[in-house]
């Protein structure tokens, strides 16, 4: 499956087909991700399950040192 | 006690978290500074590098409010997609509106943060902006319904301190809301000032981050804004053109 992962095209195995799948692939903290997909930001609780599909844009972001 | 919309905190210090040197001299300035409130930004996570830490993971959040910026933002519509993205982590929903209009000195755009914040507001966020020391623009936000006005002592990340003393003194005088100087505090001194003026709170970053001891100087920022405010509240003595003596005049035995 191809997504658009930050802006960036990745190549992923079948193994990622959902929100969680993608955050492990990557080894990202799930704790700390906040996640979008196409536009649409993501519940918390209820978004580890979501389908993803190819194509879809995907934004992971976090928290960091600002003022 | 500083009360933001349904929050209430004692410490009137609130603290930035960008551009620390460590991570361990950053817990150190946090605890020293006695802060309950810690601002942040927003960013992508690094996908091909996931092992970089991250600050939240190095304190207890439950002892913190978070105050997530929208820095990064050049329209109304900007603000409110970061907005929604730092809420949508679960751990706050207080939001500081940051708008920047010019790259060259980091002014924060007022259209721009006037909408925002209109928009923030009718999603229901605790909305503190970020705005110029224009006293008419700061009326414009607190009417509006935000929670707290932040103008900036002078532009972000210099240490000039207040440039503005007396807008600022316009601004505190006719709000209803609190007022969090922001931006541009370089020395305990400049916390100080803003506090004796009224303010009822101080945000400050790189005066701590940026300092040569930044531990030793959130502990100094902390005692600034308490006896800021407790000359504040204490009342000044009114200035006079001539002396005054403090000794009594009469009964000197050696004249």
């Amino acid at each position: 499956m191809k997504l658009t992962v930050n802006g960036r095209e990745v190549d992923l195995p079948e193994t990622v087909t959902t929100v969680r799948t993608l955050l492990d692939h990557f080894g990202l903290n799930k704790e700390l991700a906040i996640v979008e997909v196409n536009q649409s930001i993501l519940n918390k609780t209820t978004r580890d399950d979501q389908k993803l599909t190819n194509g879809d844009r995907v934004e992971i972001v976090q928290f960091v040192g600002g003022g | 006690m500083l009360t933001i919309g349904p929050y209430s905190f004692e410490s009137r210090l609130l603290l930035g978290t960008g551009k620390f040197p460590d991570f361990d001299t950053q817990k150190a300035a946090v605890e020293a500074s006695q802060t309950e409130i810690l601002t942040f930004a927003v960013r992508r996570m690094n996908i091909f590098e996931p092992d970089q830490p991250n600050f939240l993971e190095k304190i207890d959040v439950k002892k913190y409010t978070l105050l997530p910026n929208t820095a990064g933002a050049k329209t109304a519509e900007e603000a409110v997609r970061i907005a929604k993205l730092a809420k949508a982590s679960g751990l706050c929903d207080m939001i500081k509106v940051e708008v920047i209009g010019c790259d060259k000195t980091l002014l924060p755009d007022p259209v721009e943060t006037l909408r925002a914040s209109q928009m923030l507001l009718e999603e229901g966020f605790i909305v503190l902006p970020y705005t110029s020391d224009d006293v008419l623009l700061a009326k414009r936000l607190e009417d509006l319904g935000c929670h707290a006005i932040m103008p900036g002592a002078s532009p972000i990340g210099t240490g000039l301190g207040i440039v503005n003393p007396l807008n600022i003194h316009y601004i505190i005088e006719q709000a209803n809301v609190p007022v969090i100087v922001d931006a541009g505090i370089g020395t305990p001194s400049d916390a100080a000032k803003a506090m004796e003026l009224g303010a009822d709170g101080v945000l400050l970053n790189t005066a701590v981050s940026g300092a040569q001891n930044p531990v030793q100087m959130a502990e100094a920022m902390k005692y600034a804004v308490l006896a800021g405010r407790g000359g504040f509240e204490a009342g000044r003595i009114p200035k006079k053109l001539h002396a005054n003596a403090s000794s009594p005049l009469e009964g000197m035995s050696v004249l």
